[in-house]
């Protein structure tokens, strides 16, 4: 049992990644990629979010009528959701202001009911906020690295500081413009699933 | 009811009772070979049996209905015991912004450096003097704005006068707003501030960042009685000019949503831009 535990964190960070292996997030990875900073939040809310949204889902799971259940399992994300959003503009005004765009990203995101769907309603508790942590941090994961290369080639910044010197610019050299659009998380997305299906043969398609 | 299925792993040969037979009629494999069938619908259908049907009309119904009351009530609940922190919240920044627009960002004490810094929550008149607002601190300046009530802060920084005018619009995907500070002479731009509630990060999110901001401090708002402060495209920006400033890279949209805002607002405003005289408390 805790080895299947361990299994459920750890197989979404890299084998069983939500990004890279189920295509799911894909269109909320687009959107707040353009910098590092939204990246990171948008990557710990949607942790914290799927992580008890699995376990309240896993906690009714017997009781949770079949016809009904992803009307069920969207009401119980969008309540929590709006828990959190209301509890963050009471306490942390500023945070909730930086957020305010991807709280309603947060509910569509597709990993959210992807996770309910295949894990939380099948296991219990415990598995399942292990589950969502890890699903979690693997689409955080893949986010932070999209927005790492995007902000440092589209904008020459990091978190907002300058990172390119000016040398550089003087030099001749430009930003990236197209690293700022949004197909380019598609193309850099591409790229990381590209190394990732290298390295796990077994994934591979014919 | 009670018969269990046993298959022969030898030879498949499948025998039907309590138990395994000691040997396999088929092949005489001894009775370690056999293994047990467990067929899957019946042990699903098994466990539903003992506790309500879940997937009975009535069931279904009524979890649903109970469920959207535990969850209304729920959310009830927490906005009402919130609401005071965050309308507090939500002055404070409004505080804090129509501050930023002064130059005066992050403030720690925000609350106290306002009711240093602003001297009056003024409404224009038609004649362009300004008349102390009466009513609470206002929190929507768009409402108020459609409502006609056109409030100007007036502010004093170093012993000189500020204006303050609080503006709105539309950007791209959604609303944005700012504050723009002039001189006493009421052309000259001292500051601005502009926020969004759902521009693109990095495109028009930047008209948010001081990059772009900075850029309006020194240029001229009013000629001959038209406003004539401009936001034109990345790089069309005449820079002899008092008038024109630069938008944002890439989010033509936003910056001319900026654009059509501030000569939406402050086309309302001419009178008190142009006035020869605003009362003479302010």
């Amino acid at each position: 049992m805790a080895n299947k535990n361990n299994e459920a964190f750890k197989q979404p960070l890299w084998v069983n990644n939500p990004v890279l292996v189920q295509i799911l997030g894909i269109c909320s990875a687009l959107a707040v990629t353009a910098q590092l900073k939204p990246a990171i939040v948008m990557g710990l809310s949607v942790t914290i979010i799927v992580a008890m949204s699995n376990v309240i889902i896993s906690l009714l799971r017997n009781t949770i009528p079949n016809r009904i259940r992803i009307i069920i399992q969207l009401v119980v994300v969008a309540a929590l959701v709006t828990v959190v959003s209301e509890i963050l503009k009471a306490f942390a005004y500023d945070v909730s202001v930086q957020l305010s765009v991807y709280i309603g990203l947060i509910i569509t995101n597709c990993i959210l009911m992807g996770r309910l769907e295949a894990f939380a309603m099948q296991n219990g508790p415990w598995a399942s906020f292990l589950d969502g942590i890890g699903n979690g941090l693997g689409y955080a994961a893949i986010l932070v690295v999209v927005a790492f290369v995007r902000e440092l080639f589209g904008s020459g910044t990091l978190f907002g500081f300058q990172v390119i010197p000016q040398a550089c610019y003087e030099a001749g050299y430009l930003n990236n413009g197209l690293m700022i659009m949004p197909p380019m998380a598609l193309i850099l997305a591409g790229c990381i699933i590209w190394y990732h299906r290298a390295k796990n043969k077994d994934l591979q398609e014919n | 009811m009670a018969t269990k299925k046993f298959k022969c792993k030898v030879c498949g040969y499948v025998h039907e009772g309590d138990k395994a037979p000691e040997k396999c009629p088929m092949c005489q494999a001894p009775q370690s070979e056999f293994e047990e069938i467990v067929e899957a619908g019946a042990e699903a259908a098994a466990p539903a049996k003992k506790g309500l049907n879940t997937n009975s009309n009535v069931y279904t119904i009524v979890y649903a209905a109970v469920m959207v009351i535990i969850v209304a009530f729920l959310l009830v609940f927490v906005s009402q015991t919130l609401k005071d922190r965050q309308t507090a919240n939500v002055i404070n920044d409004t505080k804090q912004q129509i501050l930023s627009a002064l130059n005066l960002r992050d403030q720690a004490d925000v609350a106290s450096t306002y009711s240093k810094v602003i001297k009056a929550d003024a409404l224009m008149q038609a004649n362009g003097s300004l008349q102390d607002y009466k009513g609470d601190f206002n929190t929507s300046y768009k409402s108020e704005f459609d409502k006609g009530n056109l409030h100007v802060f007036v502010a004093e920084i170093d012993g000189q006068k500020k204006y303050v005018i609080p503006m709105n619009g539309l950007g791209l995907w959604g609303t944005i707003w700012g504050y723009i500070a002039l001189n006493e002479d009421r052309n000259t731009v001292y500051g601005v501030y502009f926020s969004h509630s759902s521009e693109t990060p990095g495109l028009g999110g930047e008209i948010a960042g001081l990059k772009f901001q900075n850029r309006f401090p020194g240029k001229n708002v009013v000629n001959g009685g038209n406003v004539a402060l401009k936001v034109v495209k990345f790089g069309k920006a005449d820079q002899s000019s008092k008038y024109e400033i630069d938008g944002v890279t890439g989010a033509t949209i936003t910056s001319t949503g900026v654009n059509a805002m501030i000569n939406k607002v402050l086309s309302a405003y001419v009178p008190f831009l142009t006035a020869a005289n605003v009362g003479s408390n302010y």
